[in-house]
């Protein structure tokens, strides 16, 4: 017995609704996000991660009172990320609730931005989110930004590396390949940045039914693994998906 | 009316803290204070910490808290969190730096060459996420919760103990470690009960009903 592996359920949230679309396009509603994080977290989630898709800057204030209000509520580990530019960024976030921020594109901008959250804040509350794609660098995968519409030319597996030279504390890695196909996560892609790296890894991107979930962490050797849609329509539960997972010999908390 | 001291030295995030304490202690009153007067004045002590150890030292003490959490330490109901129980011992690894030394023993990194599982896998460091406690020995904090139940870890370092008998509770990653640790008023977790739901909620309700 020992660690468990992680499901989170993830939120993406614009306007204080819960969306989901594909590549960002398309979006339907999913709901209030205090009612899904509770219902979650009924349900047995490990943690949850909130995504905020808020295209305009006056509207991010929005995400850090959502934040507040399931924080009072729900006593699991809270990650969010979207639009965090700066060290600011990550302390309003904190204050609000959030045990963990996520930083995606900004990391790329200004790497020294990890270096130096982490050190103010600690590696455990900062989570480096990379968009991975299929490309000729020389793991296989670029990092893409800009929420997968902008190719950087670095190659994902040395940048995850870098990542946790910096002191990142997780990586949550989303195949923009896989993302919202429904085609399960890359799992070549997962494996290949899980063995690279020593720090946890979270699958995200292309999950569409339960064997997605552990083939992530059998094969793609997860840490966690994180979904959206599956969820949110109420086609499974977190508490299926353990059992699911249980059942192929995967350790979760129940 | 019961009074908290939720300590705040500029380290981390106090607000899951303090909001979890809310929740199980709603007639308590709950301050989030770094002035060592109201710490001395307070009921219960309740000592977090994150980030690393060496910046949680310094900070402590730029806030001249040192003399007050020895004073609590010495006759409150004193529960240390995560950092705030390895601030405890005497020694840290990282940074090579002193503790507080309260309680006897070393903080210790999670040792490279055992970061492999039973299969062969690697182990993750830092430890994140939900393992399981194995309870050393009965304690009033433990009431109601079962042995080996599981709560939410995040850290790469771990209290080793001279005294093994102030060992409350231990989790296995890569290798055993120290999960909690109790002697007369003090009980301090190396996991985070206020983000370890339902089990971690009973350990705080718990601890606000403690009379050691």
């Amino acid at each position: 017995m020992g660690l468990a592996k992680r499901i989170i359920p993830c939120l993406d949230v614009t306007a204080g609704r819960v969306v989901k679309g594909v590549n960002f396009v398309n979006l339907r509603d999913a709901g209030d996000p205090i009612e899904i994080a509770s219902r979650y977290d009924d349900q047995g989630a490990d943690e949850l991660t909130f995504l905020d898709i808020t295209a305009s800057s006056d509207e991010r204030d929005i995400i850090v009172s959502v934040i507040e209000a399931v924080a009072a509520q729900v006593f699991i580990p809270l990650t969010v990320g979207g639009g965090v530019r700066k060290v600011e960024d990550v302390r309003r976030l904190l204050n609000a609730g959030a045990d963990k921020v996520s930083i995606n594109t900004a990391a790329v901008q200004t790497p020294s931005l990890v270096d130096e959250t982490c050190g103010r804040y600690g590696s455990q509350c900062i989570v480096v989110a990379i968009d991975a794609k299929r490309s000729a660098t020389a793991s296989g995968w670029e990092v893409f930004t800009h929420g997968g519409r902008r190719p950087t030319g670095l190659d994902v597996v040395q940048w995850a590396l870098e990542m946790q030279r910096r002191g990142a504390g997780e990586i949550l890695l989303t195949s923009m390949d896989r993302d919202g196909t429904r085609a399960g996560f890359d799992l070549e892609l997962t494996r290949a940045v899980s063995e690279a790296v020593t720090i946890p890894v979270i699958a995200s991107g292309g999950v569409g039914n339960l064997a997605h979930l552990a083939e992530g962490v059998l094969v793609g050797k997860a840490d966690a693994v994180l979904a959206a849609s599956i969820f949110h329509f109420g086609e499974f539960t977190v508490r299926e998906a353990k059992q699911f997972m249980a059942d192929r010999g995967i350790e979760v908390r129940w | 009316m019961t009074t908290i001291a939720v300590i705040d030295y500029g380290m981390g995030n106090l607000r899951s803290v303090s909001k979890a304490l809310e929740h199980v202690a709603p007639a308590a009153n709950i301050i989030v204070t770094s002035d060592p007067k109201v710490v001395g004045a307070a009921d219960r002590i309740v000592f977090p910490g994150q980030g690393a150890m060496f910046d949680c030292m310094r900070e402590m003490d730029r806030f001249g808290l040192r003399a007050a959490l020895h004073e609590a330490a010495g006759r409150k109901p004193f529960l240390g969190l995560c950092i705030g129980l390895q601030m405890l011992f005497d020694r840290s690894e990282e940074g090579n730096i002193a503790g507080l030394g309260i309680l006897a023993g070393t903080v210790r990194r999670f040792p490279d060459a055992a970061m492999h599982g039973p299969d062969g896998s690697r182990l993750k460091v830092p430890h994140m996420g939900w393992n399981q406690v194995a309870q050393a020995k009965p304690h009033p904090l433990w009431q109601g919760i079962k042995d080996g139940e599981r709560f939410y870890y995040v850290h790469s370092y771990y209290a080793d103990p001279i005294d093994r008998h102030c060992v409350a509770g231990e989790t296995e990653h890569g290798v055993p470690f120290t999960a909690a640790v109790a002697r007369d008023n003090i009980f301090a977790v190396q996991f985070h009960p206020e983000k370890s739901q339902a089990h971690g909620l009973r350990l705080l309700a718990n601890f606000v009903a403690w009379n050691p």
